[in-house]
């Protein structure tokens, strides 16, 4: 790997490009040239920078030096002063981002402030008496909806209108969802409740599941009655005890008040809810995959289309939806679609619960708008690495989204912006490795896991996880790794574009990123 | 149910609520989701439940709640004064450091500094 004094971070984005930040790499790039310095400054580029208003901006590592406002007549100077000689311009200096993010370096006190949607309620009232979730004013959407008839059209208008997506990984429209099963012909419909949270890192559904159960309930019912549908499912992950508990008091609760069963407030509109403990295969998060255990089959996915809003659960039209998703669905009928709307970003509305995990001083949960940055993540509700560790890389989304690097922490989290960076925002789990991490070995327990994890159902994942299996230990000793490195990209993407579900298809995510943001520490290795 | 029940349910659990704070000059919530109850959350429930009793506090009632995220500060407890809207919050507590909370802070009135949590230190 090549050694760099010095590396330069431009930031791109919508803003920066505007103020004319691509012909300002260009230049700065042409004069490094010019002074030969293209072999000790490293310039790269990466996302925003979270600051605003500071024009095209730059910071230089080491030393987290942040140059705001700058333009191509700075060039000659930062150059000359900076990569040259070493001393700071200090005229260009702008606060550096940390530093704005200090101020809502958060704690508990904090968390509490910010305005949290399906979170609200965990951890505050007493998840098992159900006066709690009342003086709350819960079940008062599906109250109003059934007594003022509302039409199930307009329900999943009004879904369709707040822009909220899928919350289990894929983020697809759940608006659109509905309408398709509402759409659809059949006598009996389902609605399921995806609660079987088995991304490795991942507990926000945990959290909603044994902190407000009711809420979970009254999205499933608005569902139930958008759709068309008289009986619902809760898949629970059979490791999570205690939300099984819960659950079963919040129904029966429900039960005892006539907010499920037999003609719910008057209205002739009926809804049933039973629990299913899922058997602990990462497959079965998949949407079909689930369908077939609860169906009493081995859980392998199904062939889509049909997708399950039309051909679900015993052949007949479900809408599968995960915990996260429903719990959004009371609140947005209450305060509507625009309420909502006002949260995150345009494209990806809403918040989003994320788990921080790892090398980071505070672990946890937090619930946040969708288009905050890693950064603010990490630094501001994570407090930071821990003592002596410097942060390494980024393994965002769970098991089968990308591991990102440094450079990266300043993209913002919501499902369009990290796709776009190639990765995926996945179940929102934030995993942070520090320093002390080997990359290589990393990857290895990553790929262990999908050949563990893999149901054997098609043969690019059945082998093809395997392989990779075997060539990342083959890196540990083989002369060729670049070779190798390059095989696995390549079988990753033959898998991704012949897989039979996600669990195959994602991998390609992880392998390739490790390779692209870590190639060099591997082949060093 | 209608509308106008679930209205006075809704009431009634306000009402209750209400009457809690309003009775209780110290309300004590315990985080008792699966990663309080993994460090221990059940004991310190028991503990302040003990502590309570065998002091003869009246005061004061005990509470579960489930879990907010604050997973690395787990057991976390919540000690609401009367007036106040806002609670201290107390990380990493253990059935010693419950018994001491109800001797310093119920009982006297002064709050645990200790095991405060107080985050951007």
């Amino acid at each position: 790997m090549d050694f760099y004094n010095y590396y330069a971070l431009l930031y791109i984005d919508d803003s920066t490009v505007a103020a004319g930040v691509k012909e300002f790499e260009e230049i700065l790039k042409r004069k490094l040239a010019a002074a030969d310095l293209l072999n000790s400054v490293k310039v790269l580029e990466t996302g925003s920078s979270g600051l605003k208003d500071y024009g095209i901006g730059l910071s230089v590592y080491p030393g987290d030096i942040h140059y705001g406002n700058l333009s191509t007549a700075d060039i000659d100077e930062i150059i000359n002063e900076h990569f040259i000689k070493g001393r700071v311009v200090t005229r260009l200096i702008v606060k550096p981002p940390e530093e704005q993010f200090r101020t809502s370096e958060l704690g508990p006190q904090d968390v509490r402030l910010q305005n949290r949607i399906v979170l609200s309620l965990s951890g505050v009232i007493d998840p098992e008496n159900i006066f709690e979730y009342f003086a709350e004013h819960g079940y008062e959407a599906i109250g109003k909806i059934l007594e003022e008839k509302v039409s199930p059209e307009k329900v999943v208008g009004i879904i369709k209108n707040s822009g909220l997506q899928g919350r289990g990984g894929a983020g697809f429209p759940t608006g659109l969802k509905w309408d398709f099963t509402r759409k659809a012909e059949g006598n009996q419909k389902y609605i399921i409740c995806n609660a079987d949270e088995g991304e490795p890192g991942t507990f926000k559904d945990r959290l909603i599941l044994e902190g407000n159960p009711h809420l979970v309930l009254e999205g499933m019912l608005i569902a139930g009655y958008a759709t068309g549908a008289a009986k619902g499912y809760i898949y629970i992950r059979g490791e999570y005890d205690l939300s099984i508990k819960r659950m079963e008091k919040a129904l029966s609760q429900a039960y005892e008040y006539n907010l499920l069963g037999h003609n719910l407030f008057g209205s002739g509109f009926s809804f049933d809810i039973e629990i299913k403990k899922g058997a602990g295969a990462y497959v079965c998060g998949e949407e079909t995959s689930l369908i077939e255990s609860m169906e009493g089959k081995r859980g392998i996915p199904r062939l889509k289309p049909p997708f399950p809003g039309t051909h679900g659960l015993k052949g007949s039209p479900t809408v599968v939806n995960n915990v996260e998703t429903l719990a959004n669905i009371a609140p947005i009928l209450l305060k509507g679609a625009e309420w909502f709307r006002s949260f995150g970003t345009k494209s990806c509305p809403g918040t989003k619960v994320f788990t921080i995990l790892g090398d980071v001083r505070y672990t946890g949960i937090v619930e946040l708008p969708m288009g905050t940055t890693l950064r603010q993540i990490i630094y501001g509700y994570g407090g930071g690495m821990r003592e002596q560790r410097s942060l390494k890389a980024v393994h965002l989304g769970g098991t089968s989204g990308a591991v990102f690097d440094e450079s990266m922490l300043d993209i913002p989290l919501d499902y369009d912006s990290v796709r776009n960076h190639g990765g995926m925002l996945g179940s929102g789990a934030i995993l942070v490795l520090s320093n002390t991490v080997n990359m290589r070995d990393y990857l290895e327990s990553v790929l262990l896991f999908f050949k563990h994890e893999s149901c054997g159902k098609c043969v690019p994942c059945r082998i093809g996880t395997a392989r990779l299996y075997d060539m990342v230990k083959l890196l540990e000793t083989s002369d060729n790794k670049e070779l190798i490195l390059n095989e696995m990209d390549k079988l990753s993407e033959t898998m991704n574009k012949t897989s039979f579900c996600p669990l195959g298809q994602s991998l390609k995510f992880p392998v390739q990123s490790i390779h692209q943001y870590f190639g060099d520490e591997i082949l060093r290795s | 149910m209608n509308l106008e029940e679930l209205r006075k349910l809704r009431e009634k659990g306000q009402r209750e609520m209400m009457q809690r704070s309003d009775n209780a000059k110290y309300r004590i919530v315990v985080g008792m989701g699966t990663s309080g109850i993994a460090a221990g959350a059940r004991e310190v429930l028991t503990t302040f439940i003990e502590e309570i009793n065998s002091r003869k506090i009246k005061d004061v009632v005990v509470m579960q709640t489930g879990e907010k995220g604050y997973s690395s500060k787990e057991p976390v407890v919540e000690v609401f004064v009367h007036e106040e809207k806002e609670p201290v919050v107390y990380g990493n507590i253990n059935p010693e450091k419950a018994k001491r909370i109800v001797t310093e802070h119920i009982v006297g009135g002064v709050i645990v500094e200790d095991y405060q949590v107080v985050f951007g230190d």
